[in-house]
């Protein structure tokens, strides 16, 4: 070849991705680049960035018992917890107040792993930039909690199995207490000398779920 | 329609005659001429940031501004306003003078040259007879400026920068001057207005690019217009990698801008004169004589701007070496092969002519490979 072909030819290699630049889609060769704000690329299912509380209907009616499980488990120790009492000073099962810490929050996903109660999971939310992080980025129970319709909106395959498990649980406890109310119904029979079994009891109510 | 600008300052002067004395017309004159350009000076560079980006960006696969209005058209806005409100820097040890002047003295000739580059017909701001060579002593002059630049910011790299620009504006001068004369002689005039004249003919395509040694010419004067205006792949006076940012390493603010400024403008102006010399300045069917030269120009922009997405930057030595070695002797050959085009008939001389050039440029591309040490091999190495 002669002197400056391979110039010609490097010339040819820009000019082919400049038209292709306006003429072709992304997989062959043309712009790949997705402008952000207005256009966005289809979230991937397995994302994870910040917890949220789940609740289920409303949000008097959330999942978290205030067992502070996932308060003790998280490296960073980003989750503070505390329970309600009602009037009477008896403890309810619900926090009064659960705050994350986005500043400190490392999103390692422990806290969803570690909840035996299916209360609190990974969210989507990654858009969280803010002018204030003493105030703003301290989420409170209230800006945490969001419903069950949201977690089947963002992972809608691990949101149908976990309910499909909490149902079963439920049915499971609603069969023994059932069969608890049977068994309470009928006269006890006199107990069999030798033979001292004990009426089935039923199974705790918040029996921790292997994941 | 061909007429448009010029009727426009026509009748602005008919207007301005109602009111004022002979002699203030012409004044009046001159003033529409320098205020046009001085308008269009700075505007077309601040079009020009934007072209650049925008191609380069294509040609990376990526989308160029866009963000600043429609296809981020006010972006060079946005960036004049950003520039004007950065803060002025000067080194402790710099010469504050020279610092000073620097900036302002790379203007000045990039926007004198545009009195002589013929936009269209009988739209040349000042037809000057020796058109040509003003062109190209005050296009020259940026040297000084940017060596003013460096040594007044009294910094290494800058210092490095300006030497190099020197070295380089000094090479590509002479193959620049010398690859003009073919020109010259076929027009017999230094004026610009009149080398356009002498490529009418043919449907407005009788530009001198068509013939051998003008082709040659033209590859050689382009070539050297982008060394001279210190654009990749000749841009090694201000080589980000090597040298931090060359002569304007000190400089920040309107300062930067203004050197940013010469150096597009002076892209525009090679272009345009190049235009000029070698396609048919504002020759042309159909299109109005002013488009004709713009879409010329701006053909060899964006051809300038390619070379920038495209080509690495050259070594010091090998830039060296194609000014002295290879575009030299070129233009040499040139000029003789022009020069007898006159003296031969028509087959003969065409023939002729690619031959001794396709030879001449075998021979300096032979002579000019770089020497490959043959292979060693150790026999008793093991």
């Amino acid at each position: 070849m002669f002197f400056g072909s391979g110039v010609l030819r490097g010339l040819m290699v820009t000019f082919k991705n400049f038209i292709a630049s306006y003429f072709r889609p992304a997989n062959q060769g043309g712009l790949f680049t997705v402008e952000y704000p207005e256009k966005r690329l289809p979230e991937k299912e397995n994302f994870r960035n910040f917890p949220f509380l789940v609740y289920d209907g409303t949000p008097e009616n959330l999942r978290c018992v205030a067992c502070d499980i996932c308060a003790k488990e998280c490296p960073p120790k980003c989750i503070y917890i505390v329970r309600e009492f009602d009037k009477e000073g008896r403890p309810l099962k619900r926090p009064a107040t659960f705050d994350i810490d986005l500043t400190v929050c490392m999103n390692c996903g422990i806290c969803e792993e570690a909840c035996p109660f299916d209360a609190i999971y990974m969210d989507h939310e990654f858009e969280v930039a803010n002018a204030n992080r003493q105030e703003k980025l301290l989420y409170h129970r209230d800006d945490l909690l969001k419903s069950n319709e949201y977690f089947h909106k963002i992972r809608p395959t691990d949101a149908e199995a976990i309910d499909q498990r909490r149902r079963e649980a439920e049915e499971k406890k609603k069969a023994a207490a059932q069969a608890a109310a049977s068994k309470a119904a009928k006269p006890p029979e006199p107990p069999k000398p030798g033979n001292a079994t004990p009426p089935p009891s039923p199974p705790k109510p918040d029996q921790p779920e292997q994941k | 329609m061909d007429a448009l600008f010029v009727n426009l300052k026509q009748s602005m002067l008919n207007l301005a005659g109602v009111f004022l004395p002979e002699w203030m017309t012409l004044i009046t004159s001159m003033a529409i001429s320098m205020g046009a350009i001085a308008v269009l000076g700075p505007v077309i560079m601040m079009y020009l940031t934007l072209l650049e980006r925008k191609v380069v960006g294509r040609m990376q696969n990526r989308i160029g501004p866009n963000r600043v209005g429609k296809f981020g058209l006010l972006q060079p806005l946005a960036d004049g306003v950003k520039m004007l409100t950065k803060e002025d820097i000067i080194p402790r040890n710099a010469d504050p003078v020279t610092h000073l002047l620097a900036p302002i003295l790379i203007v000045a000739p990039a926007l004198l040259v545009f009195a002589v580059i013929p936009f269209g017909r009988n739209m040349t701001a000042v037809d000057l007879n020796v058109g040509l060579l003003y062109f190209i002593a005050v296009s020259s002059t940026t040297t000084i400026a940017i060596f003013m630049a460096s040594w007044g910011s009294r910094n290494k790299f800058s210092l490095l920068g300006g030497m190099r620009s020197v070295a380089q504006m000094v090479s590509y001068e002479i193959p620049m001057v010398l690859s003009v004369v073919p020109v010259i002689l076929a027009a017999q005039s230094l004026s610009t207005n009149t080398i356009v004249e002498a490529q009418s003919g043919w449907m407005g395509f009788n530009w001198f690019v068509f013939r051998p040694w003008g082709f040659v010419a033209f590859v050689i004067f382009f070539l050297c217009g982008v060394a001279e205006c210190n654009r990749s792949p000749f841009d090694l006076p201000e080589a980000e990698s090597e040298i931090v940012a060359g002569f304007h390493t000190e400089y920040s603010g309107m300062k930067f801008a203004l050197f940013y400024m010469a150096e597009f403008m002076n892209a525009f102006t090679i272009s345009a004169m190049t235009v000029t010399l070698f396609l048919g300045g504002w020759q042309g069917p159909i299109l109005p004589s002013w488009l004709w030269f713009t879409l010329k120009t701006f053909c060899l922009i964006f051809i300038m701007v390619w070379f920038r997405g495209t080509l690495p930057r050259l070594r010091v030595d090998q830039l060296m070496g194609l000014a002295w070695k290879f575009l030299l002797p070129l233009t040499f050959i040139n000029i003789f092969v022009a020069g007898s085009w006159y003296f031969a008939s028509l087959p003969v001389r065409i023939t002729s002519s690619i031959l001794i050039l396709g030879v001449s440029f075998w021979i300096f591309t032979q002579l000019n490979k770089p020497y490959v040490r043959e292979k060693r091999f150790y026999d008793l190495a093991d």
